[in-house]
């Protein structure tokens, strides 16, 4: 069942400098009781697609349309909204400090969420948060709810952020970055913890991150997202070892030990694009080795490819070539040279974006 | 060493040392920070243990990796090394020389050959300076060149790193993350130095151009014959990079061995908890990987727990660990780099999981709480 559907979201930015295109006619699904892994890069517009379904983005032109649950998001009202947030989709965030307020104590926290969604007692909501400090694995909840936010680690921090957003017991979770600050020993301990929470709440999750690696243990579905728009969506074994984007097979071609690295790291040449000025064509052709004249022209739509069911791809290479084996990548190259080699040169390894200045050779 | 033209000749001769000597030895090194109290009169009230008695050798081509969480010593055991925190107590040997006590002014000569890139290439690089002049610094600042030819060597730098040296006048706020990065390794490459000490270098950086830095940075190796320490939490950089790692937990390093070794067959239960926590890009290993999920959060450095310092969080901890610290040894059938601090090493074919205390409780064996606030 679709818990959320996501229509041709666009989210943009108007700032001095020209207006910032984050996200691009983006469309995706959330099945209820599923994970999906959003990935992409710093400015791939991720984070501002998970704001923007919770009305968390002021000043932001925002377009499309995200059902949930039959409602639309982006149309609801502040009170509506409000009554959404926290209860039927909640959200953790990256940085765990900032996001508690030092000056309050952890259980008062998380009973005042509570308490904004539920008519009990002062007292009945303090219980229940140290229930879900007990839940969330801290040890000594009926310390910890006295404890500020500063006297907690890390780990114990974003623990209790997790707790605050299962307070109501949401339908879908939104984790953004939920383990980039911590350690991996740490990031394990919670990535068990939000399984474990996941399946006893029956809630869907949508875990926003960089990390193929995180992904490829929690997500039944992948979308990675490049320059604000989905450059491929599959489920999670197909896009790990079908990948059919270029920047799929680059992002695996650079994570040593990850399906399509092999001795030597094959990283993808150049910096992202700026979003004010996006490249003609497919945003990615300036640093796509496979980039054809096409590509310059056109923007590409997210097409299935062979990869397996459901797996789309917005890309003008042809529809079966995936893989991160070499022998597709020598496929790819041939048919790019067919097909007439986009006339860019190499980028250099440093081409130049912030600056907008050229690249050399 | 002055010949700024030589940058692309392999290291001299005179950076080789007879009798194979290793260019780095690191012995019994104790780094305690004070912690006082006080307006006026300023009391020690204590002292954070950040590296415990660690022992380490690094010979001339290697790249030796450090591993461990946050707090685990691993940052201050590399400025330890460099020299930028003076030692508690211990020596560091480089290039056959005590450096541990030397004054500054006797430092001069070795500071040159040693050089550090650090993680934030935002906060490391001064954003008023010109890229220029950031990397002719240790130029200037050692007098080996100036004017026209310190203008070239910088710029020949810029282009050997992978930068367009016509950028020679900008400000590092020009510059992406990943390019800002290659400015601190320029810098750091200006004098030739043997060694280079990487803390985190590619850990802000986005996954596409962190791989740019790694090759750049192994490129370089080869090309000018550095030494590598490199640092980073990231067990899959580590195992890329490193000819050997060592494990460190609380100040203290824990397991140290060639890396297919550290990775095959880890001794260690910390090292086997560490290895099965990092995430794997496959899905199908992650899949098959059974995890070792530990329990609570690292003690603080303050007061490390007695004994061996992993024991309130191990899954195989018994009394004797509370009690007696285990050396670092070669365990049954090891090869002789591979070293074990444990009571209680995993053996071949043993797994952790099933011991694993998974929701449950480890065994108390102290009285200690184990997750300090």
């Amino acid at each position: 069942m679709t818990l959320l559907s996501v229509r041709d979201l666009r989210v943009s930015f108007p700032t001095s400098d020209g207006v910032v295109r984050a996200v691009r006619r983006l469309s995706f699904d959330v099945e209820a009781g599923r994970t999906l892994g959003i990935v992409g890069e710093t400015g791939s517009g991720k984070s501002v697609t998970a704001l923007s379904l919770l009305g968390l983005n002021p000043g932001a032109d925002i377009s499309g349309s995200a059902l949930f649950e039959g409602r639309d998001l982006l149309t609801l009202g502040a009170d509506e909204m409000r009554r959404v947030r926290g209860a039927d989709i909640a959200m953790i965030f990256q940085d765990p400090l900032s996001s508690l307020h030092p000056y309050y104590r952890v259980g008062w926290q998380i009973s005042e969420a509570i308490r904004a969604h539920a008519r009990v007692s002062r007292g009945e909501a303090m219980s229940r948060a140290v229930d879900l400090l007990r839940l969330v694995s801290i040890p000594q909840p009926e310390r910890r709810v006295s404890a500020y936010p500063h006297e907690l680690s890390g780990g114990m921090r974003q623990r209790a952020m997790i707790a605050m957003a299962l307070a109501l017991r949401p339908k879908l979770l939104i984790a953004d970055e939920p383990t980039t600050a911590l350690d991996a020993t740490v990031q394990a301990q919670l990535m068990e913890l939000l399984g474990a929470m996941q399946e006893e709440l029956g809630m869907a999750l949508i875990i926003i991150t960089h990390d193929l690696g995180l992904v490829a243990s929690a997500a039944d579905q992948v979308l990675v997202m490049y320059a604000g728009r989905a450059a491929e969506k599959a489920d999670t074994t197909s896009l790990f070892y079908s990948a059919h984007h270029p920047y799929t097979r680059g992002l695996l071609g650079s994570i040593p030990g990850a399906t399509g690295a092999g001795g030597r790291l094959v990283p993808i040449h150049g910096n992202p694009p700026s979003l004010i000025n996006l490249p003609r064509g497919c945003a990615f052709h300036p640093r796509c080795e496979f980039a054809m004249d096409v590509c310059v022209r056109e923007q590409p739509d997210l097409a299935p490819v062979t990869g397996g069911p459901g797996h789309e791809s917005a890309c003008w290479l042809p529809p079966e070539m995936v893989g991160v084996a070499p022998a597709v990548d020598d496929a790819r190259r041939r048919h790019a040279a067919r097909r007439g080699r986009a006339s860019l040169g190499r980028p250099a390894p440093d081409a130049q974006t912030v600056g907008g200045a050229a690249t050399h050779d | 060493m002055t010949d700024g033209a030589a940058l692309r000749t392999p290291a001299s001769p005179s950076d080789a040392h007879p009798g194979g000597e290793p260019l780095l030895r690191v012995e019994n090194v104790v780094k305690r920070f004070p912690i006082r109290r006080g307006i006026f009169f300023k009391r020690q009230i204590g002292s954070v243990h950040a590296v415990d008695d660690v022992s380490l050798e690094v010979r001339s081509g290697e790249t030796v990796g450090i591993v461990g969480e946050t707090g685990c010593g691993k940052s201050t055991l590399a400025r330890c090394v460099t020299r930028l925190h003076p030692l508690t107590s211990g020596r560091v040997i480089f290039a056959g020389a005590d450096i541990s006590r030397m004054s500054p002014r006797q430092m001069r000569p070795y500071r040159r050959r040693m050089q550090m890139i650090f993680q934030d290439p935002y906060g490391s690089l001064n954003p008023r300076r010109r890229v220029g002049s950031i990397i002719g610094d240790p130029l200037a600042i050692h007098g080996v060149s100036e004017g026209q030819e310190r203008r070239r060597q910088v710029q020949e730098l810029m282009e050997r790193v992978g930068l367009n040296p016509e950028h020679y006048n900008r400000f590092p706020a020009e510059f992406s993350g990943g390019q800002r990065q290659r400015i601190g390794v320029a810098r750091a490459l200006a004098l030739r130095p043997t060694l280079v000490v990487c803390d985190e270098p590619v850990s802000a950086l986005d996954v596409s151009v962190q791989a740019q830095i790694i090759n750049l940075l192994e490129d370089l190796q080869t090309d000018f014959g550095l030494t590598y320490i490199f640092i980073a939490h990231d067990l899959s950089v580590v195992e890329h990079v490193s000819d050997r790692v060592a494990v460190m937990y609380l100040g203290k390093i824990v397991e140290t061995a060639g890396t297919s070794a550290l990775f095959g067959t880890p001794r260690h239960p910390y090292t086997v908890a560490l290895l099965s926590a990092a995430p794997v890009a496959d899905p199908e290993r992650a899949r098959v990987a059974q995890r070792v999920i530990l329990e609570g959060d690292v003690p603080s450095p303050i007061a490390p727990p007695p004994g061996c310092r992993f024991h309130t969080r191990c899954p195989r901890a018994q009394p004797i660990c509370a009690t007696e610290e285990p050396p670092l040894e070669v365990k049954a059938g090891d090869p002789e780099g591979h070293l074990t601090a444990c009571h209680f090493p995993l053996l071949a074919g043993e797994t952790m999981v099933g011991a694993a205390p998974g929701v449950a409780a480890p065994p108390p064996i102290t009285s200690s709480e184990g997750p300090a606030a």
